[in-house]
């Protein structure tokens, strides 16, 4: 069974309204191709009701919630790829190019390096009178003796920061 | 491990490695319907333990990185990602 009928057109709906808010609010733009979007969401609906968590709906997750961390929407790689394609991988977030229709999304590679490639998340020790720790997501810095609960600006958790200096 | 067989005109052997939730997919699925084209495919998000893991081995050996969509044509060529213009123009 694959799930997807689990899903009603409600829930779809209004987690799309809220992201689009959200996202908009964080600097960032829904793809403007409601039809692909609405059923990016759907895939992360999915997702969470299968994994627990919004597992990225075009990659394979594993269902280890630590080895998913990386492509947990949005993933470590949306950033990077918005800014050198227009595009995440999945195409639910692109630049502001896209949107004013300067822009099209097109298929773009994989950046998620192989398994064996994957850098784990660092939690080395270092010298300042305070750790500093780095979203992951966004990029997001702090000095504090631990990462916060949700990253302040992108809303990732706590797990996705990784030790900067 | 169980197939999807879609019914169409013979163009080659194709085979498509896809996620049940991936729009790239989708699309791919939808291009192979639109040219009519008999195909098999698997959603490797629905597969579980092995046959999971073997599915994946069969797709490293065309794309080491594994990522979906990926098309295996005739057991010689393989197009991976949805890229419209290669794949209309092999299964003309
Ligand atoms: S940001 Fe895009 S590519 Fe990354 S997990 Fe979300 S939908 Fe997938």
């Amino acid at each position: 069974m694959n799930g997807e009928d689990i899903v009603t057109e409600k829930e779809v709906e209004d987690v799309y309204q809220r992201l689009d808010r959200e996202t908009s609010q964080a600097g960032y733009n829904l793809n403007p191709d409601t039809e692909v979007t609405m059923e990016l969401v759907r895939g992360l609906l999915v997702n969470e009701k299968r994994y627990g968590y919004w597992a990225c709906p075009c990659r394979l997750a594993s269902g280890n919630y630590h080895n998913d961390l990386d492509i947990i929407c949005p993933c470590d790689y949306r950033d990077k790829d918005v800014t050198e394609y227009g595009s995440c991988y999945c195409g639910l977030y692109v630049s502001k190019a896209v949107v004013k229709g300067e822009q099209k999304v097109d298929p773009i590679p994989e950046r998620r390096p192989p398994p064996e490639e994957r850098v784990q998340i660092t939690q080395r020790e270092g010298t300042l009178s305070l750790p500093v720790w780095r979203c992951r997501v966004c990029g997001y810095l702090c000095a504090r003796d631990e990462p916060p609960e949700v990253c302040p600006i992108c809303k990732a958790k706590k797990e996705r920061f990784e030790r900067f200096m | 491990m169980k197939m999807n067989h879609v019914e169409g005109d013979d163009k080659g052997h194709v085979m498509l490695y896809a996620l049940s939730t991936c729009v790239w997919c989708k699309k791919t699925k939808r291009l192979l319907n639109d040219l009519h084209a008999e195909y098999y495919y698997v959603d490797a998000d629905l597969l579980h333990g092995e046959e999971r893991e073997g599915v994946m081995n069969e797709i490293k050996q065309w794309n080491p990185k594994c990522s979906f969509p990926t098309l295996v044509v005739n057991n010689r060529t393989c197009i991976v990602g949805y890229k419209e213009d290669e794949i209309r123009g092999l299964l003309k």
